[in-house]
């Protein structure tokens, strides 16, 4: 599969927040691509820039600097291929249409598509993620689960070709979270999607990934992409007994550690990095320190 | 368990039907022995309430009114919606906008009345547009908000699905604002049957507002009171109305509220 072009690339992506001395980067220098078909986590050290990166990526925000090539070509707006799916589920959805009608509303203007075919690319998509049943309950009548459910179905209904998803289950209970993990492995295969998968869950990131994708704390750059080779299909027991996952996880999560203690740290290092830091957002924007 | 609902649904209704009967009781014994000019007896009241008002001449009077209520509120909400979903959409349009609109919203509309007559006569364009005038600004206002507060992030949820404008209008910033363009079409309600009234009594010759103030000078005081009595009943049946199309519409409102709530 890696012969292939990449479906997504980040070339050189940076972001800067405000002008003059009070700019601050937030994204220094990202580069990596998402195959065809992969599932790659992105995770780091809180307020590294995330989600920042994921909302460049989907055309919702513009870089500073690099940009963002779909297919090749560079995004500059929401791609018609891909889809979106938001952390805070109540506030995607609509509250005063129906589950059915939610999923719905984004395929109302593709007129490629047959009233029929409409339904029944809505009703299989909330079937596959178990909702069959809640076709015309209205968001507010489901669990937070069930709503991001749903929130997965209407990008699943769009048939994108990339799917990004920004942890879509840091405001969910441990056990849906699981049962969405699971769901998400589950979907991947049925619908073939790619996907993008910001998380701060290490143990999440590596369960689900074909890779990993760890990042430094702000100005942010790559720290190293860490590949899965954990067999598939996967499971939330046998999956996370493997020594294998154990190392990878320990991994990750040493690379993280390093980068909040380098943050925290009052010592010289931590002193000079932050310093760095600040020299590199002033000479950015032109302006003396 | 049962048993102790039923009694408070029973002790609920007996204080809200009970205590205007009791009340209306009061005025009928008060009024018919006190024997005052300007606040005749109630049973003369309500007879001059079922002749003038019940008969088949109703028409003549009520009719006219509704008509020029109905025509001007719908004007009021179509125009303020309208408009406000235009200003609320860009946050340049609507600074802008904002002084003029809170300007002309300080002008009591009644002091307007006298230009009215002026260009348009004393007919029914005239009482249409004022009662049009008043109700727009509470519907403006509200509208002019709720679009501009559409939660940021329904709005890149529409973007980043291509929702075309016409798509996002209908199914995504109008609903999400309907809270708050209700809100403004209740007040907008009140204050056009408040217009409907003033503008019968300035310049009319039909209406409800001027058979009041026509019962007013030639001293007929029970037909004076019934025409009184009836802006009332018509208030509290049109906001009834209302409350019940409220609903209806913003089911959903009231059930993710309830949902946050718990």
């Amino acid at each position: 599969m890696r012969h292939h072009p990449p479906l997504l690339e980040l070339v050189g992506l940076g972001k800067t927040f405000g002008e003059g001395p009070g700019a601050t980067q937030a994204i220094a220098e990202l580069t990596f691509s998402v195959q065809e078909g992969e599932l790659v986590s992105v995770v780091g050290p809180s307020g590294c820039g995330k989600t920042t990166m994921l909302r460049c990526v989907a055309g919702l925000l513009a870089p500073s600097s690099g940009e963002v090539r779909l297919r090749g070509r560079t995004v500059v707006g929401p791609p018609p291929e891909m889809a979106f799916v938001f952390q805070d589920y109540s506030r995607s959805l609509m509250p005063w249409l129906s589950v059915r009608d939610n999923v719905e509303l984004p395929l109302r203007h593709k007129s490629r598509l047959s009233r029929r075919e409409r339904r029944s690319l809505v009703e299989d998509a909330v079937s596959s993620v178990g909702l069959g049943r809640f076709l015309d309950r209205y968001p507010w009548q489901l669990s937070g689960g069930m709503q991001q459910r749903v929130a997965i179905a209407r990008a699943l209904a769009y048939q994108p070709e990339i799917l990004l998803m920004d942890e879509p289950f840091a405001s969910v209970d441990a056990q849906a979270r699981a049962d969405l993990e699971d769901l998400v492995l589950q979907v991947q295969g049925a619908y073939g999607v790619t996907i993008l998968f910001v998380t701060h869950d290490i143990d999440e990131a590596v369960y689900l990934s074909d890779r990993v994708v760890v990042l430094t704390r702000p100005p942010t750059t790559v720290q190293e992409t860490v590949s899965v080779e954990l067999p598939r299909p996967r499971d939330q027991v046998s999956t996370k007994e493997l020594p294998e996952f154990a190392r990878l996880r320990a991994h990750v999560f040493r690379g993280i550690k390093r980068q909040m203690e380098v943050d925290q740290g009052e010592g010289a290092e931590g002193h000079r990095a932050r310093l760095a830091g600040h020299l590199e957002a002033s000479g950015s924007t032109g302006t003396p320190p | 368990m049962r048993a102790l609902r039923r009694r408070r649904l029973l002790a609920g209704l007996t204080l809200e039907a009970g205590v205007p009967l009791a009340l209306l009781a009061l005025w009928w014994t008060w009024s018919t022995r006190a024997g005052l000019v300007f606040f005749p007896p109630l049973p003369d009241i309500l007879r001059s309430f079922r002749e003038t008002w019940l008969a088949a001449p109703a028409s003549k009077e009520v009719l006219p009114s509704l008509g020029r209520l109905a025509v001007g509120y719908a004007t009021a909400v179509l125009a303020g919606v309208g408009l406000g979903t235009l200003l609320g959409c860009s946050e340049a349009a609507r600074r802008s906008a904002d002084p003029i609109v809170q300007f002309l919203r300080g002008i009591p509309p009644p002091a307007l009345l006298p230009f009215g007559i002026l260009v348009f006569g004393i007919g029914d364009p005239m009482k249409v547009l004022m009662i049009a005038l008043v109700c727009l600004w509470p519907v403006l206002l509200n509208t002019i908000d709720g679009v501009g507060g559409v939660d940021p992030t329904l709005r890149e949820t529409s973007r980043v699905y291509g929702l075309p404008l016409g798509t996002r209008l209908a199914y995504v910033i109008l609903p999400a604002a309907s809270p708050q363009i209700v809100a403004g079409a209740r007040t907008g309600l009140s204050l056009a049957i408040i217009m409907m009234v003033i503008s019968e009594m300035v310049a009319s010759t039909n209406g409800i507002g001027y058979s009041i103030l026509e019962a007013q000078q030639t001293f007929r005081i029970p037909d004076m009171w019934a025409g009184i009595l009836v802006l009332g009943v018509l208030g509290y049946l049109l906001n009834g109305l209302f409350v019940l199309l409220e609903r209806r519409l913003l089911r959903w409102h009231r059930g993710a509220r309830a949902r946050e709530g718990v």
